[in-house]
Order: C-alpha cells, then sequence, then structure tokens
C-alpha cells in the first residue's frame, strides 16, 4: 500500500457515509465512522450524508472530485447489489474512470443485522477501512459491449406467455413460444368464469390464443421442451426438444374427422384436460378451441402403437391429406435468442395431501380445479354442476387454504383461492340453487372490485363460515347426517364446534411451483425463493428480473398472482426484453481474467479448469493465452494459477489481499 | 493504523473472514440483512465473483492477519453461476484443512457452506454457530503466535514485517 501511496503524490480517496435515514445511522454512529474515515492513509475527503442514493448526494461525490482532486472513491451505503451502479454512475459523472469506485455495505451486512451500537460501529469501520485500502489498487477499467441477438424465447405458453410473446412480436422482434403441452392457453383455458368480474376466460383468452398462431414474428411449437441453454445475455444458444405428436404439423387442417373414425367407438382413457373427469381415444385434440388446432395421438393408448395391428381407421378418415405419421419421432430444434422470459406457471396444491379432508377417499369430495371443470360450459358436464351419480348437490361445502396458511404445508397465502372460491360459490349457487357454505380463515380481497365481489356473494346468501375445517368424513351421528358428507369445523365467530351436512365439498388448493421448477431453475442459471418459486432480482424494484442478464420472469413461476397481476407483469417482462434489444448491446462488468504473460511458466494448470474453454495454450510461447470474449469472470483460474501470473479485474490478488488486510487491522491491534 | 479495538473484552472477542460468492451467498446475506435477520458482529464479509475465486493462500493470509476463523460460501452443489467453481472450492478447502492441521489450526476454523440466495436464515444461522464454534476453541492470534516464535529462534523478535510481507504477495 505504501507503494501505491507514494505513486504521484497519490491516491486522494473520498469516502462516504450514508445514513439511510435511520436505517444506517439508527445503529452505526456515523458521525464517528465519518471521522474515523478521515483519518485513514489516503483519505482526502470523509463525509456523510443522509441520502447519498438521492441526487444531492451524488452531487456531492462529483463536486468533490473536481474540488478536491479526488482520484477514488468509497461509499458506505447499502449493498452493492442495490446501488453499485448508481454511485459508478457518479463518479464517472465527476470525471474519473467509474471502476475506480468501491462501495461498502453497512447497511444489509452491519446496522440491520446487529444490536449493538459499539460492535456495529467498529464493524463498519473495519469493513469503511478495508475499501479504502482495496479502492487504491483498482484499475481504469472499459466494459465490454456485446450485441444482443433480437429474438426472444418465450417458456410457457399460459396467459403470461401469451401475453409476453404477443407483446412482443407486435413490438416487431422474433419470438419463439415453447409450451410443454399440446396446446396453449394453460389454467386459464380450463376456467369458465373469471373473478370479479365473471368475464367468460374462454371469450377473453381464445382471441389471443388465435393471435399468437396467426401473428407472423411468433414461431410457436407446442408440446416442446427446452432442452438446453448456453451463453449469455444477448446470446443465447437454445436447444428445444420436440415431442412427437405423430401428426404432420402442417399437414392437419384440424378438422378432426380422424377422432370419431378411431378404432375405439367408445372414448375410454381419462382426459387430461378434464382433469380425468371425462374419456378422450387415443387420438385427441385437449379442447375444441386448442391452439394449435393440430390432433395428437397418445402412443400409450393407440394400438397400432401397442400392436401394430390397428385398421388404422384415423388414416383413412384422414385421406389424401395424409397428416397422420406413426414414424414420427423427436426432433430437436436450435434456436439463437438474446433474451429469454420464463412463464411456466404453478401447479395445484395436492389436495390428497391432506388426508382429513378425504380427496380421492370421498368421491364427492373435489378439488376447484375440477369444479371450474363442471362449471364450464364446454366442459364434461356442458356445464352442469352434479354429483358423480348425476344427482344435483343440495348443500355444497368450499373449503379455503386448503395447504395454504398451513404450518404443515404451505405457509404461504396463495393469494387467488378466496377470490375463486367466492366465484364458484356465485357459480355454484346460480347453477344448481344449492345452499352454498364458504368455511375460511381469513377473507383477503385486496383487489379491483374484489371486496364487492365478495359483499355481492353474501347478498346471494352464500353462507360464510370463519374456521379451520377439522375433517370431512361420512360418519353420521344424526338423521339428517344420513348419506351425507359431514364438514366439523370450529365456527370462531359463533364460538362453537359445528357439524355441516353437504352433498359436496369443494376443496380450494393453493398455488405450489412446478415440480420440475428446480431443474427449470438450474437450466436457465437462476434462483428460485425457499418455496421454490423463481426469484425476482429485487423484490420491489426489479420484480421481473432474474440474477441473470437477459432473463425475465413473467406470471406465477415467480409466486402465486391472478390474471391480471400475470399479464401486467408478462407486459413488464416484455417491456425489458424489447428495451434490451433496442439498445442494440449490453455492457458486461469488466469482471474478465487477464494474463500477466512474462511470468506465466506455461503449466497448463489453468486450461482444464475453466468451463467456458475461454484458455487455450499458445505452443509457440509455450505460455497460457486468455480469450476474454468467452471469459465469464469466475476467477477460477486466478485461484489456480501456482505463480500468480493470471489476475482478475477487479478482483485481483493486490485488492483482495488489501482487504483482507483491512477487515483484520482491527483484529491484529488488539492482539 | 494505529487503533485500538475497544470493545473487545481484552482482545478477546474472535474474529471471522467471510468471502461469499456474489451470486448466491452474498445475496443470503442482504437477504438476512432486509429481513432483519440478527447474528453476531464478529464477520467480516468480502465478496467474491465466485466461492472457486478464493485462492487458498486468501485464507492463509486472513489467518495470518489475525482472523480466527474463516468462512466460504458458495452456491449449492449444480447451482454454480459458472457452472462447477463450488466443486473447484470444495476440492481446495478439503486439501487446504489438511494442510492447516498440520499448522495446529484446528478444522472448526475454516468451514465452507452452500447457501443459496434464499437462505438468509442459513447465513445468519451458520454465522451463529462458527462464532460459537471459534470462541469455544480461543482466539487463534497466529501473529501474536509468531512474534513468539520470532523471539524463540531470531535475535531482537525478528523481522515479523518481512514475514508478513512474506505471507502476504500484495506486489507482483
Ligand atoms: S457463483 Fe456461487 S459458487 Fe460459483
Amino acid at each position: 500500500m505504501r507503494e501505491a501511496l507514494s505513486k504521484n503524490g497519490g491516491p486522494r480517496v473520498g469516502v462516504y457515509i450514508c445514513h439511510c435515514g435511520k436505517n444506517i445511522a439508527g445503529l452505526v454512529d456515523v458521525q464517528r465512522l465519518t471521522e474515523y474515515a478521515a483519518t485513514l492513509p489516503g483519505v482526502a475527503v470523509a463525509r456523510d450524508y443522509k441520502y447519498m442514493c438521492s441526487d444531492p448526494g451524488q452531487v456531492l461525490i462529483q463536486k468533490d472530485i473536481a474540488e478536491h482532486k479526488l482520484d477514488r472513491i468509497v461509499v458506505a451505503a447499502c449493498s452493492p447489489l442495490l446501488h453499485e451502479r448508481t454511485f459508478r454512475s457518479a463518479t464517472e459523472a465527476g470525471g474519473l474512470n467509474p471502476f475506480y469506485f468501491q462501495m461498502v455495505s453497512i447497511r444489509e451486512h452491519a446496522s440491520w443485522v446487529h444490536t449493538d451500537k459499539e460492535e456495529a460501529t467498529r464493524k463498519a469501520q473495519d469493513l469503511v477501512r478495508a475499501a479504502v485500502q482495496r479502492v487504491i489498487y483498482h484499475e481504469s477499467l472499459e466494459r465490454r459491449r456485446v450485441p444482443i441477438n433480437p429474438a426472444v424465447l418465450v417458456v410457457g405458453g399460459g396467459i403470461a406467455g401469451i401475453h409476453a410473446a404477443l407483446t412482443i412480436a407486435n413490438g416487431g422482434k422474433h419470438v419463439y413460444l415453447v409450451e410443454r403441452e399440446p396446446t396453449i392457453g394453460g389454467h386459464m383455458a380450463k376456467f369458465d368464469k373469471t373473478f370479479p368480474t365473471l368475464d367468460c376466460a374462454a371469450c377473453i383468452l381464445t382471441p389471443k390464443m388465435t393471435a399468437v398462431r396467426a401473428h407472423p414474428n411468433i414461431t410457436l411449437w407446442t408440446y416442446s421442451e427446452v432442452s438446453q441453454v448456453e451463453g449469455y445475455v444477448g446470446n443465447y444458444k437454445v436447444k428445444v426438444k420436440r415431442r412427437p405428436r405423430y401428426i404432420n404439423e402442417e399437414l392437419c387442417l384440424g378438422c378432426l374427422e380422424c377422432i370419431p373414425a378411431c378404432i375405439y367407438k367408445e372414448a375410454k382413457h381419462p382426459d387430461e384436460f378434464n382433469l380425468g373427469l371425462s374419456k378422450r381415444r387415443p387420438i385427441y385434440i385437449p379442447f375444441p378451441q386448442a391452439v394449435p388446432q393440430v390432433v395428437v395421438i397418445d402412443p400409450e393408448t393407440c394400438i397400432e402403437f401397442k400392436s401394430g395391428k390397428c385398421k388404422k381407421t384415423c388414416v383413412e378418415a384422414c385421406g389424401e391429406r395424409n397428416a397422420i405419421d406413426f414414424r414420427q419421432t423427436e426432433r430437436t430444434e436450435e434456436i439463437e435468442v438474446g433474451a429469454i422470459v420464463l412463464a411456466t406457471g404453478f401447479k395445484t396444491f395436492d389436495a390428497g395431501r391432506v388426508p382429513y379432508y378425504g380427496y380421492g377417499v370421498y368421491p364427492n369430495v373435489y378439488s376447484a380445479l375440477e369444479i371450474e371443470r363442471l362449471v364450464n360450459a364446454s366442459g364434461p358436464t356442458g356445464g352442469e354442476v352434479v354429483l358423480r351419480d348425476g344427482r344435483k348437490p343440495e348443500r355444497v361445502g368450499i373449503i379455503h387454504c386448503v395447504g395454504s396458511r398451513d404450518e404443515n404445508y404451505n405457509v404461504y397465502c396463495s393469494r387467488v383461492c378466496c377470490m375463486y372460491s367466492i366465484k364458484l360459490a356465485h357459480l355454484i349457487k346460480e347453477r344448481t340453487e344449492a345452499e352454498v357454505y364458504n368455511f375460511y380463515i381469513d377473507i383477503r380481497t385486496p383487489g379491483k372490485g374484489f371486496e364487492e365481489f365478495y359483499t355481492k356473494t353474501l347478498a346471494e346468501g352464500v353462507h360464510f363460515v370463519r374456521g379451520k375445517v377439522g375433517q370431512v368424513s361420512d360418519w353420521a351421528t344424526a338423521p339428517e347426517e344420513q348419506g351425507k358428507l359431514v364438514i366439523q369445523v370450529e365456527d370462531t365467530l359463533a364460538g362453537m364446534i359445528r357439524r355441516i351436512p353437504v352433498d359436496m365439498v369443494v376443496l380450494s388448493p393453493g398455488l405450489d411451483p412446478q415440480p420440475d421448477a428446480q431443474e427449470v431453475r438450474r437450466l436457465f442459471n437462476i434462483s428460485c425463493s425457499n418455496e421454490g418459486w423463481f426469484l425476482e432480482r429485487h423484490p420491489k424494484l426489479a420484480p421481473v428480473n432474474t440474477f441473470t442478464d437477459g432473463i425475465f420472469l413473467a406470471g406465477a413461476c415467480q409466486g402465486p398472482k391472478d390474471i391480471p397481476d400475470s399479464v401486467a407483469q408478462a407486459g413488464a417482462a416484455a417491456a425489458e426484453s424489447l428495451a434490451l434489444i433496442d439498445a442494440g448491446y449490453f455492457e458486461l462488468e469488466p469482471t474478465t481474467a487477464y494474463l500477466l504473460a512474462e511470468e506465466c511458466s506455461g503449466c497448463k494448470t489453468c486450461i482444464p479448469l475453466c468451463p467456458y474453454n475461454a484458455i487455450a495454450f499458445d505452443a509457440e510461447i509455450a505460455k497460457a493465452a486468455i480469450n476474454e470474449a468467452l471469459c465469464k469472470g469466475c476467477g477460477v483460474c486466478v485461484a489456480a494459477c501456482p505463480s500468480g501470473s493470471i489476475q482478475q479485474h477487479l478482483f485481483d490478488d493486490r485488492q483482495i489481499y488489501a482487504e483482507i488486510l483491512g477487515v483484520l487491522a482491527g483484529a491484529t491491534a488488539a492482539s | 493504523m494505529e487503533e485500538q479495538r475497544v470493545g473487545t473484552v481484552n482482545g478477546q472477542e474472535p474474529t471471522i473472514v467471510a468471502f461469499f460468492c456474489t451470486w448466491c451467498t452474498y445475496t443470503a446475506a442482504d437477504l438476512a440483512g432486509t429481513s432483519r435477520m440478527k447474528y453476531p458482529p464478529n464477520v467480516r464479509i468480502i465478496r467474491v465473483m465466485c466461492s472457486g475465486r478464493v485462492d487458498p493462500q486468501f485464507v492463509v493470509e486472513a489467518f495470518a492477519q489475525g482472523a480466527d476463523g474463516v468462512l466460504i460460501g458458495g452456491c449449492h452443489p449444480g447451482d454454480c453461476h459458472y457452472v462447477e467453481g463450488n466443486y473447484k472450492a470444495l476440492r481446495r478447502i478439503a486439501l487446504l484443512k489438511r494442510v492447516l492441521r498440520t499448522m495446529g489450526i484446528e478444522d472448526e476454523r475454516l468451514r465452507l457452506e452452500w447457501i443459496s440466495a434464499s437462505e438468509g436464515d442459513k447465513v445468519a444461522r451458520v454465522i451463529s454457530e462458527m462464532v460459537g464454534a471459534v470462541r469455544r476453541l480461543g482466539r487463534l492470534d497466529l501473529p501474536a503466535k509468531r512474534r513468539g516464535w520470532d523471539a524463540e529462534v531470531l535475535p531482537h523478535g525478528g523481522p515479523t514485517e518481512a514475514l508478513a510481507a512474506a505471507a502476504a504477495p500484495d506486489g507482483r
């Protein structure tokens, strides 16, 4: 350090301590910290200020750079992950290279996690000292600019993915929309009405689905999954596996004549789209408005696949259209995109996991999604809400928060269950005139028109009982319970245990992350929250960004959401993608490794360590050669080089040693 | 740098240097902050891009400069932002532990933990545990020990400065 100090009489460090209102100043003695910073070798100016990130705070830095001829800046404030960019810009605006800057987190790493003023202040001093010692070794760096491929990949074709794809495509960019199921539409396609406006879901969704199919800028791949992702922001290389549907999509006209022609006169296989409430044939289309309008053959149930001896009446029906192709195999498409929007959605909580509600035991205990299909005019019963034996229910109980707000399952609130339960209560009452009971812990209606919808449903005569249901059973203890399902609940408003006999029980499960969310996040190199939802970069300020540049989130894959919120977020993710593309280039952090060639002995230790093949061996001079364009800046080779001849910009050995020395100067002084 | 660590009771409070990878563990430490979780103030966090950047010499240097423990935090296996930097860290640390043992530095003083960006609670827990463990072992205080060793073998207390400089290859 002494050496650096003596160079050109420098350095002249400016240190800025942020109060962050009371967030920092409430525990850290900022006055003392500032006075302390002023005594550190190399520090020319030390100041504290209420909000460093505010305009006047930033101007302070700029002015000081000019007035005090500062050549290094340290800001002790919140986390660098939050405001490093802000202060680098301020440093740059003051006329310095933005990398002559170091940030110290004394909020997240001190004032917010400690309780003792003295200790927190001392820790802050150690951290500031380390930063001052480190920043002296900072060098002037250039950001690398990489071009952005203008195409976008959208993963997931539910309402969020559809909306994001359409918005980006309308912006004139090419979109690849990849959906795992044979059709797009997601959960919304299963719904009859949406809360609180009671819009017909199909009426608002299907036009968007058709628009996707018709859009010249959208390539739609259903029945397909992303299998590999390589590259980085602006330049992702993606492999998409396309499962065979045994139908040539180009030739299929969607006439659906093959379906009734199937050798199976009766449909006898459970229909996935209707959650098994109806049957389908081996050749089928998930629902009439499916997009694309292309049938699928299920090889698990098709006789031709099982025995090879089918009469192939479907092929006869298809005739000269010749769209059926039993020999189709899985294909892999390779695409290049600049940005990726993940809209992979959710799964409903498996109500069978709660043993005392009898799902899967009593036939007339349904999950809400099954009821969505029953109330749907194009569902298995044509919109009739009937029990398994075809009777109309006279009394129906709807149990909220199944699997949500429950320490044994998910502790979080799934946000949509109160409202969809109220919606189903309204629809069931409208269709059956049954007595409908809702059992809730709290009613949560925090959306536009939500509370009004709730009061309207109350006025319609739907009963609301506050209490967590203890059990659903068919165990009659009174004549009126005979042949019924009995819901046992502690009515916490009436202050008593009640037994309510009903014909139909509807369980309102919460929302779970997709079962393969962990694999998907690995594929895209992003993080998950503890519950398994994809993690946003910042919960408030970057809710659709991830920690990986160029990958954005839309819809319920980031956390439970209703349709308007999913659409809003999808719009935001689309806007972020468009902004990225329209900028034309992206600036990468200059944390790449570089070689001090004179010192390289050509030992080749580093070469196999690099996961990106960025290091080659230059046989002519017998030294390593680093390709900085391929380097992503992890620093693994730097740590491994036995001669110290590989260094990393912004994290070079001298900088890190200075930091180690800095944080420990207090410890050694005491010993 | 002549200031005193006033609050440290006779210098008996241990100091732990932590190297956290920016993508997972450093982010988790931020989350511990925003969630206002509490942990002992004995730890000093140094940010690196990946746990694979942690040169074993950093660890040795931290001990040489007075750290009582070193904590390394990286992404869970399979989650490293750079594919497998954390596996490299794992191998290096396992080797380093053996070396440290021969120097009389107990295993508990060096800890490697996988902490994902959402595990703020784990940051708080691991730090608390480690501070507890190191406190039980007592101060390591290698700098003082080294002065003692020097006094035994060298006249006039010995060139501690030169040794420290050798341990800190900060010049190239
Ligand atoms: S990036 Fe976290 S361990 Fe490599």
